[in-house]
């Protein structure tokens, strides 16, 4: 892997990760915007259905000239998201279907024409679908003294331009973004943006054609803002982290496309490829480790609130058998608590422990008892779930054995205020319907 | 009951065609397997702008080649299948699902053909590749379903994600086994655009398995399917296992997918699945004659863009394909009778002529009875000026409508106006009546001013049937509180 990497060429493999890194900011930039106004399979039609375009293009002018490619891919995206709206609203077909019907449409007719035009012009039909990043330092041109790859002018240009793009209609992008009626009544042309943006997704995916090919566009446009949107909840950071993540993935496709099959003992393979994977691995990254919205904060988060409410259910449990005890026999058996909660042993001593190591609970020989704090914890939520009893039974139509449940699952989440506001309602009682006496309340000492 | 009737045509023409397809293997056999008369290189001479004689024309479209009619029976049931389990997927609003799954199929290819090279099996095992295409299909569809239960993404961009990630993988693959120099990789590409030409007899039989599969089980769960697509809460509440009914869709799906990989490519098969289904929406807005209307347009369409490409040689018959198919869908889009523009369009202009000529006769009707004459056998003339007067239309219109309310019979006509007939008499008391009773029905009912209600009955007089008019004398008839 180390050896690999020694071929490592400044020139050229710095070039590359260069190009790629112009490449993905540019599109990441945009699909922001697609992924917030959830048109991200918009970015894949358009980035299909632009072959037509650019086979037209090379048929007229014969060349490869950047301007009639632009210009031809400007159309034909305009036109797919044109096509796509007239077949969902006239002919009244789901967005999805409409959409698939249009760009695999246009991709098969550009598929035809390039095999067409491949007859006349020098261009190779793999180059244009899966990129051909390894040669675009080769083909360099001079500006203001320096000699740069052609595609890293053209990127570049695209890249300031889509920055221009969104720096200009910032304001009104995130409002028509999040709030398209908004927009609307504000004034803003929601069907100008739409077209605008639609039309730079098409020049900013021919820009990246020679870069990482027609079907990776999507990668690089969908995957750093779908990874950053699981970051983060502002729209001005969530741009930020998507470039940086685009930039990144160029950086760590490179690398590994040409590091990683040498571990099994291939050489290098296509950076565009690695990009996407290097883009997909960044992204389940964040699906993870997110931090509000990740997989497994938010599994942590479930875990320690499902922990919570079993552990204060059993507290209560304490409280209401001591409740019920006789003469001097507060303390508990642990296992009694098995039967009486229907808990399995192993769960009832992760929560005991909860307990203990909270100080909530104390073991006296063998048995549990509740100390003055856990009392007062636990005698709160018998308050509160003996005052929604009485609230339910009096203001909803459930049947005094139903309360109990409802009731149950509601006194986790009463806090002082609304334990009090319950009491106002209910006339602060002493007595719950099942003739139970209500607790007073009690100020917790932590 | 549907769905047995469903199976027996669909399986029938499946089981025509794999019988087309085994005789033609057989015949194939007979003349000895190397016999590939149309190779893309030979009587095309790698040029594909020369136009193909008449002769090569004939030869393709009358199926003369059996090479040739291997890859149209293949393509055929597998448009027939795509297209059936298609008006599913595209019901179910699942069209693009379809698209990622296709994708997240290239890696499982690549992985399969590594695995094959390596362990000696021979490298052109297409069962072994179908397999693992159809291993990280199903991941990636997984993958797709997590995402989408389990973070905020939206579905495009789980979509997005999963089939950009997972080509990226596919060419990353590829580009490992390209250092082979076994020269097969070449051969891989076909399952990105697609070459129905390098099909065999055996591919034609697993396509014929595949389909036949794919339409047994569409079959079988016909009613549980089409539950599903309309209302799966309602299915829920009854019973169904919504996710497993789901599972089994996307499933079918895979296997169309799969089988469909070498004749049209991983990019266009999906177009296969949405767009016979999308097309058919058009013509029924039954579940069972649009879903075999489906399969129909899908196999007709894979049958002709086959012939197509069977002559132009050297483009891509994917490509050929969807575009025979995407013409066939234009086609229904305009002239669809269920939903189609122009049928929708001219049921319209009718509806509008007929409500533009009951305003007419309701209109002379009220100008004959606030000037008495009604009670007159004679016909009187009503003058242009004063239907004119009646209601915010132009003179060319009303000329217009008179003209045919003439041919109707409800009225006669000459320069300076109109004169109602006894049919037209009798047809417009009765549109005035229904015109009326509504205006009351608001007024007694709805608490709506008597000032506001003539707009209303306006609209609702020309749709109002008998039951309807019924009701209301019942209802009219009947002494109400708050009538003022």
């Amino acid at each position: 892997m180390i050896e690999s990497l020694q071929s490592w060429d400044w020139y050229l493999d710095g070039w590359i990760v260069g190009v790629g890194i112009l490449c993905a900011t540019a599109c990441a930039l945009l699909g922001n915007f697609l992924v917030l106004r959830k048109m991200s399979m918009m970015g894949d039609a358009i980035s299909h259905a632009v072959l037509p375009g650019l086979a037209v293009a090379f048929l007229l002018t014969e060349s490869r000239t950047s301007v009639p490619m632009f210009l031809g891919a400007a159309i034909v995206g305009v036109l797919t998201a044109l096509f796509t709206e007239w077949i969902r609203g006239f002919g009244k077909v789901d967005e999805g279907a409409s959409m698939g019907v249009v760009f695999t449409t246009l991709f098969a007719i550009g598929l035809v024409l390039i095999v067409r035009a491949a007859d006349y012009v020098d261009l190779d039909p793999g180059c244009v679908l899966y990129g051909a990043m390894e040669f675009t330092p080769l083909d360099t041109v001079e500006v203001a003294g320096f000699v740069v790859p052609r595609v890293a002018v053209t990127l570049g240009v695209v890249l300031l331009v889509n920055i221009a793009f969104v720096a200009i209609f910032y304001k009104e992008l995130k409002i028509s973004s999040f709030d398209p009626e908004l927009a609307t009544t504000m004034g803003i042309n929601a069907g100008l943006m739409h077209y605008l943006l639609m039309t730079l997704v098409a020049v900013t995916a021919v820009a990246s054609f020679e870069a990482v090919g027609n079907i990776l566009v999507v990668a690089v446009l969908i995957v750093p803002p779908a990874a950053a949107y699981m970051l983060t909840d502002r729209l001005s950071i969530m741009i930020a982290l998507s470039l940086v993540i685009a930039a990144v993935s160029a950086l760590l496709g490179h690398v590994s496309a040409i590091a990683g099959p040498a571990l099994f003992g291939y050489g290098s393979v296509g950076t565009a490829g690695m990009i996407a994977v290097a883009a997909g691995f960044l992204f389940v990254l964040a699906v993870l480790l997110g931090p509000r919205h990740g997989v497994i904060s938010k599994l942590v988060h479930h875990v320690s609130l499902s922990m919570r409410i079993a552990a204060e259910d059993v507290l209560a449990m304490l409280y209401r058998i001591e409740e019920l005890a006789v003469g001097e026999q507060r303390s508990v058996v642990p296992a009694h608590l098995d039967a009486a909660m229907q808990l399995a042993t192993p769960r009832r001593r992760l929560l005991v422990g909860h307990l203990v190591h909270r100080g909530l609970v104390d073991r006296e020989g063998g048995r549990l008892i509740l100390t003055d704090r856990g009392r007062d914890r636990a005698r709160n939520l018998v308050r509160s779930h003996r005052l929604w009893e009485t609230y339910l039974l009096r203001y909803t139509r459930l049947r005094p054995d139903h309360v109990h449940f409802s009731a149950e699952r509601l006194e986790h989440s009463t806090d002082h205020e609304l334990q009090a506001a319950l009491n106002a309602h209910t006339d602060s009682p002493h007595i719950d319907p099942h003739g139970r006496p209500i607790p007073p309340r009690i100020s917790e000492r932590d | 009951m549907t769905g047995a009737r469903f199976s027996a045509v669909a399986i029938a023409a499946v089981v025509l065609l794999v019988l087309g397809a085994l005789w033609t293997s057989g015949s194939l056999h007979a003349h000895g397997p190397e016999i590939r008369p149309e190779s893309a290189d030979g009587t095309l001479s790698g040029s594909a702008a020369e136009w193909p004689s008449r002769e090569q024309w004939v030869r393709a479209l009358s199926l003369r080649d059996h090479n040739t009619r291997v890859v149209v029976l293949g393509v055929t049931m597998l448009g027939l299948a795509s297209g059936v389990i298609g008006s599913f997927t595209l019901l179910r609003k699942r069209a693009l699902m379809g698209d990622a799954l296709s994708h997240a199929t290239l890696p499982g290819i690549g992985l399969a053909f590594l695995v094959a090279t390596a362990t000696g099996i021979t490298t052109k095992s297409l069962l072994l590749l179908l397999v693992g295409a159809a291993a990280t299909g199903v991941v990636g569809v997984a993958v797709l379903l997590f995402l989408r239960r389990y973070t905020r993404l939206k579905e495009d961009a789980c979509l997005g994600v999963v089939l950009s990630v997972f080509f990226g993988a596919g060419i990353a693959v590829l580009g490992v086994i390209q250092q082979l120099g076994t020269g097969s990789a070449a051969g891989l590409e076909t399952f990105i655009y697609g070459k129905a030409a390098s099909m065999v007899p055996g591919d034609v039989v697993l396509i014929g398995i595949g389909g036949i599969l794919v339409i047994l089980v569409c079959g079988l769960l016909f009613k549980e399917f089409m539950l599903l697509c309309f209302d799966p809460a309602y299915s829920a509440v009854q019973g169904w296992p919504v996710l497993g009914l789901d599972i089994v869709m996307m499933a079918l799906v895979v296997v169309v997918t799969v089988i469909g990989l070498q004749a049209v490519g991983l990019v266009l098969i999906i177009a296969m699945l949405i767009i016979p289904a999308a097309a058919a929406r058009f013509w029924f807005d039954r579940m069972l004659p649009m879903t075999l209307l489906a399969g129909g347009l899908g196999a007709a369409s894979a049958m002709v863009g086959a012939g197509i490409s069977a002559v132009f040689a050297k483009l891509p018959s994917g490509a050929i394909i969807v575009i025979v198919t995407a013409v066939v869908f234009a086609f229904s889009m305009f002239f669809g009778p269920a939903r189609g523009l122009l049928p929708r369009y001219v049921r319209r202009r009718i509806l509008q002529r007929r409500i533009g000529r009951q305003h007419l006769l309701r209109a002379a009707y009220e100008l004959l009875e606030s000037k008495g004459g009604l009670e007159e056998h004679t016909p009187r003339w009503i003058a242009f000026d004063e239907l004119l007067t009646k209601r915010s239309w132009s003179l060319r219109r009303v000329r217009k409508l008179a003209r045919g309310a003439q041919r109707a019979g409800q009225v006669e006509l000459n320069d300076g106006g109109i004169a109602l007939t006894d049919l037209g008499r009798a047809d417009a008391a009765r549109i005035v009546r229904n015109h009326r009773m509504w205006e009351m029905y608001l007024i007694t009912y709805a608490d709506i001013a008597p000032s506001h209600v003539d707009r209303d009955a306006d609209m609702i007089e020309h749709v109002l049937d008998a039951d309807m008019i019924a009701e209301l004398e019942g209802l009219l008839s009947r002494p109400v509180a708050s009538c003022r």
